[in-house]
């Protein structure tokens, strides 16, 4: 459980890590917070040449609130990300996630960026970039370029992203006023990848519903949103129990999980159905 | 008065060291070492056809690279069978370096030194290693087949075979008004301490002396071993264990290969060598547990008396069997619990597969056999429509029945002869403190908010310090300062403050002037080994001894010193003095002193000593014949027989109703260890061993494809609860001595994990209504069995059908 042997740049600006990036080219990875690439060097299941730490890079690791989103840099922590409270005033649903994603002692050194960049679809980061439309920033040798996060994502941890391009940063869309989100997942232990997890915004104005869209964890292969609209136009507090089923029947038909050792496909589905009816009927009751 | 040591529940001493990183563990010493790594087998069977080192001559940093054919002499030859037995009619054990075959995946097959562990795996991935594939035995099922098998010598797959009967389970049987049987099932679990294993070794080419430094259960074993597979005198072999970062059984089993090689690489290089496992190598290369098919059948009476009990079960062992078959027997053996059947036949066989090998984990067998007993007696309540603590409690060996005879043998081959416990009382101890007859109205009130909750108990008896014997050394220096000195090593259990809480009061001393050893064959060269809940039993009773024969001597110096009789004198705070004569007195130091006639004036001590130095006697040896110099005890404690701790748990759980989510709400423990030298750390073990149990019964599994792969050989994959998972334990104790040692002690070690599966799984089909007999359980598992529940190809519990039938009428 030894890395082969890497080289390891420390660029000080952007530009120097992008001109290292397009010379080590495929030979080279980004290293951010290092909680999924330092495990996968150790096993030796990855056993890149050169080794691009951003984390010395400046102007990488703020949070701004602007207008209409919550804008994350690249070396900013999952843990800063859950403790801002600016983030947290405009987009709770950054908080509501990341409380899911592993311990605190990860979350103080994994980054959301790179939890993005890395597209696992059993990660909670990618799920909520797709729910809140958020836009993938980009820099590569060509300059700079903005993806949308529904395009970002193109398979289990294959991305749109070039060998030779970094994410910079990604912008959180905020939802439409009068919306409310929540997350909620199951894990075999706490803190583990989830086995089905979900996070929903729902729109209402005068106590019914107007809007609502949900997107899932480690039940899809690629993070995408499932417009409850249809199903939940129109419901209030009191009855969108009547709803149940039409929502189970919906979330049943979006996700197409897969077995694995913690549990089947069938479990997941279920799981991500109950999982998505309560949490529906939690945020409706607030 | 000194305050009283023995059975206060004082903080352990050790604790502020290990826990703000002040702990020396294998990996912290030899810094300078050359450092080995090891190709092991990615194939569960396989004949090596070749192995090509060629491109891996040209690694930086490269030391050496070794395979089978280099090993000279007996470090070529098969590993040692430890504990052989007449029952174990087709044993094997492996190689230090696997000769042309492989039986698992991860046997070690070519050691590679280099300057640094990174450079060590970099020329590993280089070597390349051709292999002729063999079939593959994989699970109990599979290896019952016996289509292929594991070893030619070993037909149908079988190591052992063993039968032990008491009565006439035949007849019993037949006459039994009620008869049921079960089909069970345990799944492999591990011991995965947080610290893998570790060898440092350093030889001296001058002084032809060798120092190994072993993360294990037991030094003086591994020295023995590495000497005679070395060749070596046995004074010219060292054996010290550092701290130990857990053990939980799996450092018990030795020499491992590595204990072997790195020593052996260490001469040969004339260089320091160490290896530090990683915890994949743990995981594969290692060893498991727990894995065991059972079958029982039950004969009962009206009241539920158990009249015949016959079980037959298939304990998997994986590729080799170094420690013999100790696991099944605890199983068969300690399956009976605190029950007394009226006639008991156990019959197993003790299979390979190409596995990972099995030696004993926390509990040893006995989780099994607790489960089997448990699941039966449940099923008998059940069936009549009974109390479950009550057909306990029909079923139970009465205190006045005590010493009990269960007519068997047990693991260190003498008699299965319990020699205390109160189980009636733990019992009521328990119900009190669950709220065992409260629980109806608390199920009902639950059911009425739509929740799901059941009750579940399980009640266990652990044999425990077994012998054969455990020795110590107490010497008292002249400042005062005590060291004592045990064999047997300590891998987390609080020893620095249990061991020297028994001194303390032994010899009326402060506890901060008391320093505890263990584990050290320079210090202590007689030892057997920290394993089987024996530490307290077997060196607790030795100090207390060692400590004695110290005090003894003491106090025959300060008679002769301060003129008065022995029995005059008591010792308080390090002061020996005359009873109801306060200033006649002298310091524990000042005998010291006086013990050793070289008295050079080297400290306070020694001058302040001269004043009661008196006259010699010109026509008496300075020592006389009787005595030795210095003032010191050492002693052995060697009992007949184990002592036999027991104990009761309950859980109440809850299961979502729809996701089979399982929580445990309440965790509920009365334990019996006899008297306690320190509560706290007892109860400090009952929790560890309740996480443990909790793994075992609700995340721990080894997933192994049919090819052999262990698929989840990481801490991602391998799911050992986290604090999250672990519930808050409610202890509480009852106290029966043992009545075969001076301090009344039975081990407390393992006794935490051994029925939590069966407590757990109670719970659950308390709460569900249908049957659990396969451990552990998922929420996956439990939604899967109410499914077949649903579809009616899982029966009902009869209370369940009762309940319904009820309702609907
Ligand atoms: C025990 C454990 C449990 C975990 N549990 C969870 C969990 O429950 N949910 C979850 O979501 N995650 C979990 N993680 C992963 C964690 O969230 C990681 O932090 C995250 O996936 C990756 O972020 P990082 O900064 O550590 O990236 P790194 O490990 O440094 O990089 C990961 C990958 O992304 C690439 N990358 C990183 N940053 C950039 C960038 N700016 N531009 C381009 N490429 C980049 C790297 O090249 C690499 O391929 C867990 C990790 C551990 C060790």
């Amino acid at each position: 459980m030894k890395p082969a042997p890497f080289v390891h740049h420390a660029p000080r600006t952007l530009d120097e890590a992008v001109a290292v990036l397009a010379e080590v080219g495929h030979d080279g990875k980004v290293l951010a917070g290092g909680q999924s690439l330092i495990p996968m060097l150790s096993m030796r299941l990855a056993a890149p040449a050169h080794l691009v730490d951003i984390n010395g890079v400046a102007g990488l690791d703020s949070l701004t609130v602007d207008g209409g989103y919550v804008r994350v840099g690249a070396t900013v922590r999952h843990r800063g990300v859950e403790r801002s409270e600016e983030g947290y005033a405009v987009l709770p649903l950054l908080r509501q996630a990341l409380l899911n994603v592993a311990h605190p002692a990860i979350r103080n050194r994994g980054t959301t960026v790179g939890s993005i960049a890395h597209a696992d679809a059993a990660g909670e980061m990618p799920s909520i970039a797709v729910l809140t439309d958020a836009v993938i920033e980009v820099r590569g040798p060509q300059g700079s370029r903005e993806i949308a996060a529904g395009e970002f994502f193109t398979g289990p941890l294959e991305t749109e992203l070039a060998a030779d391009e970094l994410v910079t940063a990604v912008r959180f869309g905020r939802f439409a006023p009068g919306t409310r989100t929540g997350f909620v997942e199951s894990a075999r232990r706490s803190g583990d990848y989830a086995m089905a997890g979900v996070g929903v915004a729902l729109t209402a104005a005068e106590g019914t519903v107007t809007a609502a869209r949900a997107s899932f964890v480690s039940v899809t292969d690629v993070p995408d949103v499932l417009d409850l609209t249809p199903v939940l136009a129109g419901a209030s507090a009191g009855d969108i129990a009547s709803r149940s089923d039409d929502l189970v029947t919906a979330v049943r038909e979006h996700v197409a999980p897969e077995g694995d050792i913690h549990a089947t496909a069938d479990y997941r589905r279920m799981l991500a159905a109950e999982l998505t009816r309560r949490l529906v009927a939690e945020v409706m009751s607030r | 008065m000194t305050t009283k040591m023995f059975g206060a529940p004082i903080k352990r001493r050790e604790d502020p060291r290990l826990v703000t990183g002040g702990g020396r563990y294998l990996d912290d010493l030899g810094h300078t070492a050359y450092e080995a790594a090891f190709v092991r087998s990615p194939h569960a069977h396989a004949r090596i056809v070749d192995i090509d080192v060629t491109d891996a001559l040209e690694t930086p940093g490269l030391v050496g690279i070794w395979t089978h054919e280099d090993l000279d002499g007996p470090v070529g030859e098969n590993l040692p069978l430890l504990i052989p037995h007449p029952a174990l009619i087709a044993p094997a054990t492996g190689f230090a370096l696997a000769k042309d075959e492989v039986n698992h995946v991860g046997e070690a097959i070519v050691l590679v030194v280099a300057e640094n562990r990174y450079a060590a795996e970099d020329a590993v991935a280089r070597i390349r290693v051709d292999y002729d594939f063999l079939p593959v035995v994989v699970g109990l099922e599979t290896a019952r087949t016996a289509a292929n098998l594991v070893h030619d010598h070993a037909p149908g797959n079988i190591s052992a075979h063993l039968l032990q009967e008491v009565g006439d389970v035949e007849t019993a049987m037949a006459g039994a008004p009620h008869r049921l049987s079960l089909d069970l099932a345990i799944e492999r679990s591990a011991c995965m301490p947080m610290e893998g294993k570790g060898v440092y070794a350093r030889w001296d080419t001058d002084a032809e002396h060798l120092t190994l430094w072993s993360s294990t259960q037991t030094s003086t074993g591994v020295r023995a071993a590495v000497a005679a597979r070395l060749g070596l005198p046995l004074a010219k072999v060292d054996c010290i264990t550092p701290d130990v970062g857990g053990g939980f059984g799996v450092k018990i089993m030795h020499p491992w290969p590595e204990e072997v090689l790195i020593p052996w690489a260490a001469r040969l290089l004339g260089h320091d060598v160490k290896w530090t496992e990683d915890r994949r190598e743990h995981f594969i290369s290692s060893a498991h547990e727990r894995g065991q098919l059972q079958e029982v059948e039950v004969g009962f009476d009206d009241e539920g008396r158990v009249l015949a009990l016959d079980v037959k079960f298939w304990h998997d062992n994986g590729a080799y069997t170094p420690y013999g078959i100790i696991v099944p027997i605890i199983t068969a053996t300690q399956l009976l619990g605190p029950y007394k059947p009226g006639a008991y036949r156990v019959e197993f066989w003790s299979m390979f597969t190409n596995t990972v090998l099995v030696t004993p984990y926390r509990g040893a067998g006995r989780p099994q056999g607790c489960f089997a007993m448990e699941r039966t007696m449940d099923a008998i309540a059940d069936y009549l429509g009974v109390d479950r603590a009550e057909v306990r409690s029909r079923n139970f060996i009465l205190p006045e029945e005590m010493p009990y005879d269960h007519g068997l043998m047990f693991q260190d081959g003498r008699p299965l002869k319990y020699d205390s416990g109160d189980f009636p009382a733990s019992l009521a101890k328990l119900k009190a403190l669950v709220g065992w007859d409260d629980f109806a109205p608390y199920r009902e009130q639950a059911a009425s908010e739509g929740r799901r909750v059941g009750l579940g108990i399980g009640c266990y008896v652990e044999g425990t310090g077994v012998g054969p014997y455990e020795g110590a050394h107490v010497v008292i220096e002249t400042s005062g300062r005590v060291n004592v000195a045990t064999g047997l090593t300590t891998q987390g259990q609080g020893h620095q403050t249990a061991f020297a809480q028994i001194v303390a009061d032994e010899l009326g001393v402060p506890i901060e002037t008391v320093h505890v050893t263990t584990g050290d064959t320079r210090r202590m060269a007689y030892a057997v080994g920290t394993f089987a809940s024996r530490a307290a039993v077997m060196s607790g009773n030795a100090i207390a001894l060692a400590a004695r024969a110290a005090k003894a001597k003491a106090l025959k110096i300060a008679a002769d010193a301060l003129e008065v009789s022995e029995d005059d004198l008591e010792i308080i705070d390090g002061v020996i003095g005359v009873k109801g004569l306060p200033e006649a007195s002298m310091p524990i130091g000042t005998t010291a002193v006086l013990s050793n006639p070289l008295r050079y004036a080297f400290d306070e001590a020694a001058k302040a000593a001269t004043q009661f130095a008196g006259t010699f006697d010109p026509d008496k040896p300075p020592v006389a014949d009787d005595e030795e110099p210095g003032l010191e005890g050492k002693d052995f404690y060697s009992p007949t027989q184990a002592t036999f701790a027991n104990g009761m748990h309950a859980a109440i759980v809850e299961t979502d109703p729809v996701t089979a989510e399982i929580k445990i709400l309440r965790y509920c423990v009365i334990h019996d260890c006899g008297t306690m030298i320190n509560p706290m750390i007892v109860e400090g073990q009952v929790h560890g061993g309740v996480a443990q149990g909790v793994g075992g019964a609700l995340y721990e599994r080894m997933v192994y494809d049919e090819f052999g792969q262990l698929l989840n050989a990481s801490f991602m994959d391998f799911l050992i609860p986290y604090a999250s998972e672990v519930p808050h334990v409610e202890a509480d104790h009852l106290e029966t001595p043992s009545p075969l040692n001076p301090l009344g002690i039975k081990g407390a070690g393992e006794a935490g994990c051994i029925p939590v599966s069966a407590v757990i799984a109670s719970a659950i089909e308390d709460a569900e209504g249908f049957p659990i007999t396969s451990m552990p359980i998922s929420p996956g598992d439990l939604w899967e069995l109410r499914q077949q529940h649903d579809r009616g190809e899982l029966p009902s519990l009869r209370r369940t059908t009762a309940e319904s039938a009820k309702e609907k009428s």
